[in-house]
């Protein structure tokens, strides 16, 4: 019977710790999958954890998911990539204070053999366009996050049907579908964070970069507190102005992987 | 060879390194599914129990729908949770989504039609005298209720142990409801679908490792009990 007893203690023990351990103010941010897997915020957030004496709770999905959790009010904050759906979403009344933090770009990246002959295109679209007419195997992220709403608009702007057997939706992360177009030795749109990290586990190099329309800048927005009085504003408030800052921009700027500079700061 | 090989010396190598994300993952895993399965056991055994010993209008019907929830797929757990504890549902004010407690609730719901089965099949597959021979000798209801699931105890911890098994190598309530939080809700499984997303696949695959050697130990744990007690 005592090792009944002992157990019951045990599972108290547990549930107790589990509820006390977490007890401190929690902010919920929620971001894009490329800010959390290249590991910047892993070196941005806890500074503003230890002057605001509080934890910023990261849910890392992709773009167009992060805002619907700011319209719902699930989170306080959102830190996004996608300045056509974030205008929409301040416009909408979901969001207050949106504030420029970075940019990184997008890079278009294949198999070395470089079938479709991308590496000479002068434009984005003109890249798009040889991978199209040579049917080659694409890969889109098909998930509404930020890089997809990017390729999306490419496809747009050229006037191409994206259909046929060579356009695989992956409805996966950007990882992921690295990895996929590693498999299938297709072409895909990455940004260049997650290429970076991805170089040394995948095989496809860099075949078109630099475009202007590839910038790819990304915001704070604070979700709006008169539509979610819940929201911690003040607390979404300090993080807009530390990401900002002289201090939060220092830190982006001199994050590196792999040797390489992922995001540039350019807050106003 | 090579990968299987290399998750293997990882899998060591995270444990000895006492890595605080690791362990941070481990211990939301372990407290998660224990309370879950603890939750899920308070009210699917004496559940289990009532269906097994009483008669009813519609008892076939269910416990075909018991057995039915059994195949429960986890991310329609998720998103019925998911509806009840977002801001904009039912328990919105309570501001559940994206903690433990969420997780807890959507892993007690995914074990209780498990645990409720596996305790019905093991009460029918007792000694159906067990209970009217205790009311015969004087015992209150209650008492000969408690003596009937403890002459059937095996079949119980079983239900629990499947049931613990069920919530700890779940991923997709854990990912939905707990939102994979670094530090706060990531667990053994979201950590594996983390680092498998990032590429890292001897490191997902030596915290899958870690997961086993946890479910190992925790189930010994349960055996040991199990035998005293006989």
């Amino acid at each position: 019977m005592n090792r009944r007893n002992f157990l019951y203690a045990v599972i108290i023990f547990l549930m107790l710790s589990f509820t006390s351990a977490h007890a401190e103010i929690r902010l919920r941010m929620s971001t894009t999958t490329s800010t959390e897997n290249s590991g910047l915020l892993k070196v941005l957030l806890p500074p503003f954890e230890k002057s605001c004496d509080c934890k910023v709770d990261v849910v890392a999905v992709g773009t167009g998911k992060a805002l619907k959790l700011g319209e719902m009010g699930d989170v306080d904050v959102v830190f996004v990539h996608a300045r056509a759906l974030e205008d929409k979403f301040v416009a909408d009344g979901f969001g207050i204070n949106r504030k420029d933090v970075m940019y990184n770009d997008f890079v278009i990246i294949g198999p070395s053999s470089d079938p479709a002959g991308v590496k000479g295109a002068k434009t984005a679209g003109e890249a798009f366009s040889h991978i199209a007419a040579k049917n080659a195997v694409f890969i889109s992220r098909g998930d509404e996050s930020g890089t997809h709403e990017k390729e999306k608009e490419i496809w747009k702007v050229e006037g191409i049907a994206k259909k046929g057997s060579w356009y695989i939706e992956a409805g996966q992360g950007m990882g992921e579908v690295i990895n996929m177009a590693t498999e299938k030795q297709g072409y895909t749109l990455a940004d260049r964070g997650t290429y970076i990290a991805y170089k040394k586990k995948s095989d496809l190099v860099l075949l078109y970069e630099g475009d202007k329309t590839l910038f790819n800048p990304y915001g704070v927005i604070t979700v709006n507190p008169q539509r979610h009085p819940h929201v911690k504003h003040d607390l979404a408030k300090k993080l807009t102005e530390f990401l900002t800052s002289k201090e939060g921009q220092g830190i982006i700027a001199e994050f590196k992987v792999n040797g390489e500079q992922l995001f540039f700061p350019n807050a106003k | 060879m090579n990968f299987l090989h290399d998750s293997f010396r990882n899998a060591v190598l995270l444990i000895l390194s006492l890595d605080g994300e690791v362990y941070s993952a481990v211990w939301t895993s372990i407290t998660v599914s224990i309370s879950s399965a603890f939750c899920a056991s308070a009210m699917g055994i004496p559940l289990g129990l009532f269906i097994a010993t009483s008669e009813f209008p519609l008892k076939r019907v269910a416990i075909t729908l018991l057995s039915t929830l059994m195949a429960l797929p986890t991310v329609v757990v998720g998103l019925v949770v998911y509806g009840f504890v977002s801001r904009q549902g039912p328990l919105g004010g309570l501001g559940l989504l994206f903690s433990p407690s969420s997780m807890i609730i959507g892993l007690t719901i995914l074990a209780l039609p498990i645990i409720t089965n596996y305790t019905l099949s093991s009460i029918k597959g007792g000694d159906s005298r067990i209970l009217p021979t205790a009311l015969t000798l004087g015992a209150t209801s209650v008492q000969a209720n408690l003596k009937l699931i403890s002459e059937v105890r095996f079949g119980v911890l079983a239900a629990v142990i499947a049931g613990f098994g069920r919530v700890i190598g779940e991923v997709g309530i854990a990912m939905m409801l707990g939102g994979n939080i670094r530090g706060y809700t990531r667990t053994m499984t979201t950590a594996i679908a983390l680092e498998t997303s990032k590429g890292e696949f001897a490191f997902g695959l030596a915290i899958g490792i870690i997961l086993m050697g946890v479910a190992l130990v925790i189930n010994i744990f349960l055996n040991l009990l199990q035998q005293k007690e006989r």
